[in-house]
């Protein structure tokens, strides 16, 4: 018996939890499902889709919060707010270019639940920076909510936080409370050609620590998009400060060589494309993301080079790295060590073929207290692992 | 001591005392632990100093492995610890407990790593907001958030509370500029969490930890985040004949795409007692009063100072001054600055409230306040974090007077509650505390306060970390995982599944 639930409300979404709880019968909880083939899979009989739990709560731009219900479409909140002259400042990526499906889909709910965020996380932080409020289902089947509905609120443990990045996996969101941001009047961005790895991670942590609030730092090393390597900063803001800031970080940049200006539009077109990763979308083989420290980005690529070769994309200053393997395969315990022997990080498969997904691990390996304590915060929401079990960890 | 009832003490424990302090003298040898009453008295409050407890003992561990130590020896005793950083905490955090270890987390005070490529910082929990700062200012950085006790305040503490400050709608709160944490659990078990990379392993439990009141670890490294300073910062300091006027133009403000580095209001009363004291130049004819601040590259300043001048004029602003120096613009922040001790001077004794609001709210939360303020015979000056809606209302008193302190937390639970009933929260940066732990219930439902509470359970099972603080009923563990399982009917059978 596979059923897929699709409750319309807060009080439907428990009944479903609840049963479920009630016959020990799993659950895999999706939006649309467009980030299926993302994380580990999920092994449940039952579907809990909040695809018709959707719509727009309350929307009022001058207080710069939004309140949905956790289905609703991405596309469509990002659309009701650049009515209004705002975006979700986070900028969330979209997983659609890079998991071979069509570009735009997703929820709310999702993209709060796997923490997106976009080439502007150097400087507006990710889905979990935005994050105020919200009611969900637990585990246990119980209505609860937590945070409010304003930007500065310390009453009570922020659990919104914490479902941020849970994978639904310690409740099921049913309405989020966001902050949105006003967009910026126009953007610019600098380009510097022909820069190695290393010279153009040095350009960009320059860069960012420069008074140029800079809001995205990428490099596309040469063959990734284009022939010549790619270092792009970008400026966004009010149209005199952006040429203001301009000509400053230009001056700033002076000796890693005399950069190009990209327009509006092309400038728009680009970080689209760096925010999905789409230079290294082509095919179905295995990429990999790598957070690390920024100014650790080309030491980490140079020091994996002798291991195995693939292609990579710089993104945030140097730390966030896509990796995507030549032969096509995962390369995990190399890719692990180099990342643990250059400072650390965060390494996620992204794209592999399920069974490969289901076999290693897909996000980073916790040391074991750690590892414990998320086991019993995990116990604490979701007692008998009802929902989205395996979807982080392998048996939870 | 006012109302607000802490748990009974544990005779057992306390008969122990003798036992206890010689164990903390095993782990943290030489001055380390201090059991005198004399030297145990500044200890006894914090900067809700209206509530006083002398601490079972005061332990000031110096490295990770003492404080581990000290807390599984704890642990294992079953002997409560409350965390302490500088003691600025203005909700009573960390108020000691008579059965309780004290822990300072003040000899943690180095400096330990300044990373200007990946703009961090990391640093123990003991040193200061402003000591941050003061690290990096001559590269031309800074850390953000700056809670008006920044020169005495810790990060350690800042984490606790998830402090902000002035600049937070604009550079965001502790928690948008931490970026990794190392922390002992009650056990004694050192994890880390973060680091300078940006992704997290799994659960946000760095988000968990910030903001949650030294009741699920004790911090012993911080990682934050610095900025480059912003190349020029020019305020405008606003006039308004109304209250409602200044209320609409910080909207206006906002809804013409400017987020203004600072933006803070202040009512009649404190205006008042900020000209008195510091004479910063402000008008007295006013209602309302605001100071909005532009920081950035020139260019751009100027160009916003323009458009808000405009916009203030719209909104029948009846002076307005605009700050062409440094100096200027330090005299304009001077009286909002000193409001707090401004109006310690024209009262004995206040209390400082910490609600949030949506900022349209603010005129009908105004006069609701003047109403109060009658009915509660008691005079009300407010600063307000326009730019997010954080309000400081002070409460004035003289608790030499019989009955006024209860007045007082009288006045301030109801202005919390008006706070919650127009869509707001009980605290915004000060924290719960034990404060308002009694007003939770206003905000939160029963099953809301047991989940808070389950995931404690996840990192102190015994209760041993703070008790008595943020939660209203401590409920036992045990009792908050038991499952109430219903019947397994398929749920509503007439909803579309496919």
């Amino acid at each position: 018996m596979d059923t897929t639930f699709t409750p319309t409300n807060t009080e439907e979404t428990r009944e479903v939890v609840a049963w479920a709880v009630a016959n020990a019968n799993p659950l895999e909880v999706i939006g649309q499902g467009s980030k299926r083939e993302l994380g580990r899979p999920v092994q449940a009989a039952h579907c809990l889709s909040l695809s018709k739990l959707s719509g727009v709560v309350a929307y009022e731009p001058e207080e710069l919060v939004l309140t949905a219900y956790a289905g609703t479409p991405i596309a469509e909140i990002e659309a009701l707010v650049a009515q209004n002259g705002q975006e979700l400042s986070f900028e969330p990526m979209d997983y659609g270019p890079l998991l071979r499906r069509e570009p735009g889909q997703g929820t709310l709910g999702g993209v709060l639940a796997t923490n997106l965020s976009g080439p502007r996380r150097l400087k507006a932080g990710a889905a979990r920076d935005h994050i105020l409020g919200m009611e969900a289902v637990s585990g246990r089947g119980e209505i609860f909510k937590s945070g409010g509905k304003v930007v500065k609120n310390v009453t009570g443990y922020d659990l919104p936080r914490v479902l941020c990045n849970s994978w639904g996996t310690l409740a099921v969101a049913t309405t989020v409370t966001l902050k949105v941001n006003p967009r910026s009047e126009t953007s610019a961005s600098y380009v510097l050609y022909g820069l190695s790895d290393e010279m153009a991670v040095e350009a960009m942590c320059t860069a960012m620590g420069s008074a140029a609030e800079v809001s995205g730092a990428a490099h596309l090393p040469a063959g990734v998009g284009d022939k010549e390597a790619k270092t792009i900063l970008r400026l966004e803001g009010f149209g005199k400060s952006v040429d203001y800031r301009y000509k400053s970080l230009a001056k700033v940049l002076e000796r890693f060589g005399q950069g190009a200006r990209l327009k509006v539009d092309a400038s728009t077109k680009t970080w689209r494309e760096i925010r999905d990763c789409t230079p290294l979308a082509g095919g179905h083989d295995t990429i990999w993301r790598v957070s690390v420290a920024p100014a650790d980005g080309a030491k980490f690529v140079a020091a994996l080079k002798p291991h195995f070769d693939f292609q990579c994309l710089y993104d945030w200053s140097g730390g966030l790295v896509w990796i995507k393997p030549v032969d096509g395969e995962q390369h995990e315990r190399d890719l692990r060590e180099v990342l643990s022997a250059c400072g650390g990080g965060h390494a996620m498969l992204v794209r592999a073929l399920s069974p490969v997904r289901a076999a290693l691990d897909v996000f980073q390996p916790q040391p074991l207290p750690l590892q414990e304590l998320s086991r019993r915060v995990k116990q604490q929401f979701d007692p008998q692992g009802i929902l989205n079990p395996g979807r982080m960890v392998a048996g939870r | 001591m006012s109302g607000i009832k802490m748990p009974l003490p544990d005779r057992a424990t306390m008969d122990k005392r003798r036992e206890i302090v010689k164990a903390l003298q095993a782990i943290v040898p030489g001055e380390g632990v201090i059991h005198t009453m004399t030297e145990m008295r500044p200890y006894e409050t914090d900067a809700l100093t209206a509530y006083r407890q002398m601490p079972l003992v005061v332990v000031l561990p110096e490295t990770v492995e003492q404080v581990s130590q000290v807390l599984r020896y704890c642990y294992e005793n079953d002997v409560k610890v409350v965390p302490r950083g500088a003691g600025t905490s203005l909700s009573g955090g960390a108020l000691p407990l008579a059965d309780g270890v004290l822990m300072s987390m003040m000899k943690f005070n180095q400096v330990l790593d300044i990373d200007y490529p990946n703009r961090a910082v990391v640093v123990q929990p003991g040193v200061t907001n402003l000591g941050i700062t003061r690290a990096v200012e001559e590269e031309g950085f800074y850390y953000a958030p700056d809670p008006s006790s920044q020169i005495a305040c810790s990060i350690g503490g800042n984490i606790a509370e998830n402090s902000g400050g002035v600049h937070c709608l604009k550079y965001g709160l502790t928690t948008n500029n931490v970026l990794g944490l190392e922390m002992v659990l009650i056990t004694g078990e050192v994890i880390r969490l973060g680091g300078k990379h940006l992704d997290s392993e799994g659960y946000d439990l760095l988000g968990l930890m910030t903001g949650s009141e030294g009741l699920l670890g004790v911090v012993t490294e911080v990682t934050v985040r610095i900025l480059q300073k912003p190349e020029t910062a020019r305020a405008l300091l606003i006039g308004f004949p109304t209250s409602e006027d200044g209320g609409r133009c910080v909207a206006e403000i906002i809804a013409n795409g400017i987020i203004p580095g600072g933006m803070e209001m202040m009512d009649e009363l404190a205006i008042q007692a900020a000209e008195d004291f510091v004479h910063a130049g402000y008008p007295l004819d006013v209602e309302a009063l605001l100071i909005v601040e532009l920081d950035g590259p020139e260019a751009e300043v100027n160009d916003l100072i323009g458009k808000v001048e405009a916009i203030a004029r719209e909104h029948h602003a009846s002076s307005i001054s605009i700050s062409n120096s440094e100096e200027e613009r330090m005299t304009f922040w001077a009286g909002r600055k000193a409001a707090f001790p401004a109006v310690g001077r024209i009262s004995p004794d206040y209390l400082c409230m910490d609600g949030t609001i949506p900022r349209k709210e603010l005129p009908r939360v105004l006069a609701r306040m003047r109403e109060l303020s009658d009915k509660h015979k008691l005079r009300v000056a407010n600063v307000f974090h326009a730019g997010d809606g954080n309000l400081h209302p002070l409460i004035l008193y003289d608790a030499n007077k019989p009955g006024e302190l209860k007045a007082a937390e009288d006045f301030g639970a109801d202005i919390l509650k008006l706070c919650v009933e127009v869509g707001g929260v009980l605290t915004g940066e000060h924290g719960v505390g034990i404060e308002k732990r009694d007003l939770m219930p206003e905000m939160f439902s029963e099953d809301d306060l047991k989940q808070q509470q389950r995931v404690k359970c996840a990192f102190d099972e015994k209760h041993l970390l703070n008790p008595g603080k943020v939660f209203p009923v401590l409920h036992r563990c045990a009792e908050l995982g038991k499952m109430h399982v219903h019947d397994g009917q398929l749920p509503f059978p007439d909803i579309p599944r496919f």
